[in-house]
């Protein structure tokens, strides 16, 4: 076919390659920055069968990186909008659009339809989910993930690898690991590293050169940096994994960390000078805190206030119950000021602890 | 001994920089560990493993290696 000539004519890929790509079915875990890039090349190598799956419209804020978009495709499901864009790119292939999200509930039923799963989400549950639904299936997981200038790529549950627990055990605890829209990310990274990832399926499919199993590929775009990292296989993790097959369908997927913020324990706050405490309660609220210094900005006045809060250092922010001190943290992100934590225990907590003579700071 | 510490992500805004040379006594990782604790206190908030001389390992292993690295976990997609 005169489409895949590129591709025929080189003797490690040939009429017999391309037949093994038309014959392939890869499913893409979101059309995000990840999922964009590595669709294209997926979709112009002539991949049979494509899967994409997205519950998210696309925003403004999406097009400086997630290039299957233009304006007209904003407020449009993703999903369906980089199938009508694939689609123009090689109409010979079939593309499903999924508009859902991925659950326990239909990630196994899914992922059994395709033969390579690639992961190109922007949250840890999503990744866990991918992970254990890979083991569970016995597929192979290209995986991605990126933070602002920074990339990672691998190859799991590949030919007796390892998995994604082998190398990061369980997920992070809610909002400690932020993700792109909430620090931003360069807009090229997620297109080199999505290729990548492209690069991976193709030579699992084709057979041929060194697949990226068992090593952790790093990239930095700003040094350009490279390190491959071994990991080792974790017997343990994958048992564990295969352990809860019956009860996968009953597990809740929680997609709740963009909303949670970065959050400390009293016991864990370090008391040292870099440390800035700061009250978000209004004036007459009680108890105040007076046996340490404590920078006083109600919520209301917090944008107005920015000045009283230290650039650098960490930031311990509470509140009486905790909930205007996350707002007052999500507030502090979305402004770029980092570094910022919520106390997860309210202000009587606090002073209950600092008037405790035998603590341990 | 003399060690080659490189931060990645995250933990490379936490210290500031991307790499460390540091003098260290101490047997294990997660002796080590403890030290950039004191060093850097922010980092007791940071999720992430450690690799040395380029493959992963647990907190419990014993230092063999001059070249380590922290590694989080990236969300993004």
């Amino acid at each position: 076919m005169e489409r895949y000539n590129r591709h025929i004519i080189l003797s490690e890929i040939g009429q017999k390659g391309q037949d093994k790509l038309s014959n392939a079915k890869v499913f893409v875990i979101g059309a995000g920055g990840l999922g964009c890039s590595a669709l294209q090349y997926l979709a112009a190598a002539g991949i049979g069968t494509l899967g994409i799956i997205d519950f998210d419209v696309v925003e403004v804020s999406n097009l400086q990186r997630q290039i299957l978009f233009g304006s007209s495709s904003i407020g449009q499901n993703k999903a369906i909008a980089a199938k009508k864009r694939l689609e123009d790119l090689n109409d010979s292939i079939s593309i499903i659009a999924y508009p859902i999200k991925l659950t326990h509930q239909n990630a196994l039923d899914l992922f059994s339809q395709y033969d390579i799963i690639v992961d190109g989400s922007d949250n840890f549950e999503t990744r866990y989910l991918a992970n254990d639904a890979c083991i569970l299936t016995s597929k192979p997981l290209v995986f991605a993930a990126i933070y602002k200038f920074e990339g990672q790529v691998s190859v799991f549950n590949y030919n007796a690898g390892p998995n994604y627990r082998c190398l990061f055990p369980s997920s992070p605890k809610k909002g400690m690991v932020p993700n792109c829209s909430e620090v931003g990310v360069l807009g090229v990274l997620p297109g080199i590293i999505g290729s990548l990832q492209t690069n991976e399926v193709l030579k699992i499919i084709l057979e041929i050169g060194d697949v990226l199993s068992g090593k952790l590929f790093c990239y930095n775009a700003l040094s350009l940096q490279t390190s491959i990292l071994k990991i080792i296989r974790n017997e343990t993790s994958f048992q564990s994994v295969l352990e809860r097959k019956k009860d996968f369908y009953k597990t809740q997927t929680n997609f709740s960390c963009d909303t949670e913020v970065n959050s400390v324990s009293i016991k864990n706050v370090s008391f040292d000078k870099t440390l800035q405490l700061i009250d978000v309660r209004e004036p007459h609220e009680q108890p105040k805190i007076t046996e340490i210094e404590v920078t006083y900005i109600p919520l209301s006045q917090l944008e107005s206030q920015l000045h009283k809060i230290n650039r650098v250092g960490t930031k311990v922010i509470f509140c009486q119950s905790g909930i205007r001190s996350k707002r007052a943290v999500q507030l502090l992100n979305t402004l770029g000021i980092v570094n910022c934590y919520r106390l997860n225990e309210g202000a009587s907590e606090l002073k209950n602890y600092i008037n405790t003579p035998n603590k341990t700071h | 001994m003399q060690l080659r510490i490189k931060y990645f992500g995250q933990i490379a805004e936490v210290t500031q920089k991307e790499e460390d040379t540091i003098e260290f006594q101490g047997a294990s990782i997660s002796e080590l560990i403890e030290a950039l604790y004191s060093k850097y206190s922010a980092l007791k908030y940071e999720n992430f493993q450690v690799a040395q001389n380029q493959e992963l390992v647990s907190i419990e292993s014993k230092i063999t290696g001059n070249e380590i690295a922290l590694l989080p976990p990236f969300a993004g997609g």
